[in-house]
């Protein structure tokens, strides 16, 4: 497991080099960067809705960092952005998301941050928490029927989800089939309103592993390297037929459930506060500069181009037009929709 | 049956569904058969009797009791290339199911703009009149029939199983494929040899006829037949239409039919309210009102929950030939 120490100055850096480690914290800070674009456009009225996953950047940038491009499936849920940023989809997708553009991979129908992308290797889903994850059952089933060595699925959720049925069905086919899978859960604490002690009496989440009959594992979410490492672990076993593991990363939510929540009607500001001490982001670039990975210069040089960045997909993709509403009609079964009555 | 080849066959129902799924095992290695007790029991009914013996386990998979994840882990197949065809033991079960059929397999296509697909069928018995009870005989097509991104076949006759069957397992897209228990072993006929496959979404006239247009499906399409036959002793000409697709809807063969009887009578042995026969009823009244002479009438199940297990509470909940030939001779009549 990794550790990153910065009192004893020992730098555990799990094989990841300087220009891995740069690009972890590129993608925390675009993460954070589109998350607080999203909530302007939603005050300023120009989008319904936004979601952001601030508090998730560590555990989102070191998990994508462990995900095989071209190899691996993500099946991930609402609040992964990072994971989407950092297996491949870019700013502009994701602003085509946010606006609901005709460009968009749903063409505009689906909610912001439900992502897909077939090309990425990303699993298309809904909104039905835990509805997801039988999905990701399958493609792995899919993978060791057809004997695809070194692939594996990743798929996600939060604490939230783990309440579902269909997650502990997930599991438990998981364990028995010894599929390539690898359950990382992304524990913020809070399911909208309703915090883990009503959630679930063993708030430990990784624990439940024992019970399927798989390795579980619990690291410290706002460290993307712990969580890179963790993750990494995971997927590696399961390309190699080892079978499934549950990963819990530890996180937290700073933000409302979505610009449709008020997270002052059930938590406090003092709370939110304390977590705010730890926040991943100025952690990480403290880490990076004090290991010489990164400097003060280049971290600002950085944050211009995450800005600048934004700014382009956010004009290039409010400049597409929407679907058109002829677009309600396609794509309901393979060929011209017709109406059945 | 619009198919000519040259031998055939004779089997039951539960004979065809076999035939149909060992050839399709045999022919692509991209079906996969999931559920409980499909491997080494061979399914309750034994339609996968030693199918695990030829294909192996990993593509008979007896799944744990987890009716949800059994169509949930079918539609991620589906997602990633394979050809699931998912069991439900008994319709019944269906209902933890609903989200992977209703919010995932039927949306999958369009939430993802066409990106990915869900080519998959989910089979299960259904229906009545084997002392079935509350939870072994209920019929579940009008909860799904609401759904767009759906199909819905329930077949007859075994050459319509083999080539309805055949047919969903071809398509792009998810088939809910409903089989009525009671025909499995009550119902033998002439099944032609070799592939063959029957569009979905095409009705079959039975037995055609001039005063009376009478749409069922499944087991009661046997029974309205018997009562059609039994009226033509009196003199009666009854037209009898086997739906075998519930959704789509064979509009235009409805339409045909009623345009030239101009009187119709939908008997299903699902509820009454909120039915197939419903939404039948209003696309006639949509688009042939002045074409009939008298209302449009359905004979179904009555507003209780299901058929109750002692023999009497069966019975009043079933209809019978007798008592389709019944509300047949009042519509004739009016």
């Amino acid at each position: 497991m990794a550790k990153t120490d910065t009192k004893t100055q020992t730098f555990a850096r799990a094989g990841l080099t300087d220009e891995q480690l740069r690009q972890m914290l590129r993608n925390m800070l675009m993460q954070r960067q589109l998350d607080n674009r999203g909530f302007q456009l939603n005050r300023q009225g120009k989008v319904p809705f936004a979601l952001g996953s601030e508090g998730h950047e560590a555990l989102q940038a070191g998990a994508a960092m462990a995900f095989h491009r071209g190899k691996d499936i993500l099946a991930p849920y609402y609040r992964d952005l990072g994971l989407a940023l950092g297996i491949g989809l870019t700013p502009y997708e994701i602003m085509l998301s946010i606006f609901a553009r005709a460009d968009d991979h749903n063409g505009g129908r689906q909610f912001p941050n439900h992502y897909s992308s077939k090309a990425a290797g990303l699993m298309s889903f809904s909104s039905i928490l835990a509805a997801h994850i039988p999905h990701a059952v399958g493609a792995a089933y899919a993978i060791q029927y057809r004997g695809e060595k070194g692939r594996a699925v990743l798929v996600t959720c939060g604490d939230g989800t783990t309440s579902e049925g269909e997650w502990h069905e997930s599991m438990n086919f998981a364990a028995i089939h010894r599929l390539p899978l690898v359950m990382l859960v992304e524990n913020n604490e809070w399911a909208i309103s309703t915090p883990l002690d009503k959630q679930m009496a063993q708030p430990e989440i990784w624990k439940r592993a024992a019970g399927y009959g798989m390795p579980g594992v619990r690291f410290d979410g706002f460290d993307p390297i712990a969580t890179y490492a963790t993750v990494s672990e995971a997927l590696d076993r399961a390309r190699s037929g080892g079978g499934p593991t549950l990963v819990e990363g530890v996180c937290y939510r700073y933000l409302a459930h979505s610009t449709d929540d008020n997270d002052m009607t059930y938590r406090t500001k003092e709370e939110v506060a304390e977590h705010r001490k730890k926040d991943p982001v100025p952690r990480f670039e403290a880490v990076l500069i004090e290991q010489g990975v990164t400097s003060v210069d280049e971290i600002a040089a950085m944050k211009k181009d995450v800005l600048r960045e934004t700014n382009e997909a956010t004009d290039k993709a409010e400049a597409v037009p929407y679907p058109t509403p002829s677009e309600l009609y396609t794509h309901l079964y393979e060929g011209a929709w017709q109406p059945w009555l | 049956m619009a198919v000519s080849t040259t031998s055939s066959t004779v089997m039951n129902n539960v004979e065809a569904v076999r035939a149909t799924l060992y050839e399709a095992m045999k022919n692509d290695d991209r079906t996969i058969i999931l559920g409980e007790d499909v491997g080494a029991r061979g399914n309750v009914f034994l339609i996968t009797k030693d199918f695990i013996n030829e294909f192996g386990p990993q593509r008979v998979i007896d799944t744990p009791i987890a009716e949800a994840s059994i169509v949930g882990i079918a539609v991620g197949m589906a997602m990633e290339g394979l050809r699931p065809i998912a069991e439900i033991q008994f319709a019944d079960f269906i209902y933890p199911a609903f989200n992977q059929i209703v919010g995932e397999a039927a949306k999958t296509r369009y939430r993802s703009n066409g990106e990915y697909t869900c080519p998959l069928v989910i089979r299960t018995p259904y229906g009545g009149g084997v002392r079935g009870a509350l939870s072994h005989s209920v019929s579940i097509e009008a909860l799904f029939y609401h759904v767009p991104g759906l199909k819905i076949v329930a077949p007859a006759f075994p050459a319509d199983v083999k080539g309805l069957l055949n047919a969903a397992i071809d398509d792009p897209d998810p088939v809910l494929f409903l089989e009525h228990k009671k025909t499995y072993r009550l119902i033998k006929g002439e099944v032609p040899d070799g592939h063959y496959t029957i569009p979905l979404g095409k009705a079959s006239v039975l037995k055609e006829g001039t005063q009376l247009t009478v749409v069922s499906y499944g087991l009661y399409v046997h029974w309205a037949l018997e009562a059609a036959q039994s009226l033509a002793n009196e003199g009666m000409s009854i037209e009898v239409i086997d739906l075998r697709s519930i959704r789509p809807m064979d509009k235009g063969t409805i339409l045909t039919s009623v345009e030239k009887t101009r009187k119709l009578l939908i008997v299903h042995e699902d509820n009454k309210f909120g039915g197939i026969g419903a939404e039948i009823s209003a696309m006639v009244a949509e688009e042939a009102l002045f074409h009939l002479d008298a209302p449009i009438r359905r004979h179904c199940a009555p507003d209780v929950p299901a058929m109750g297990y002692a023999e009497p509470l069966e019975h009043e909940y079933m209809s019978s030939p007798a008592k389709m030939a019944g509300a047949m001779r009042d519509l004739v009549k009016f």
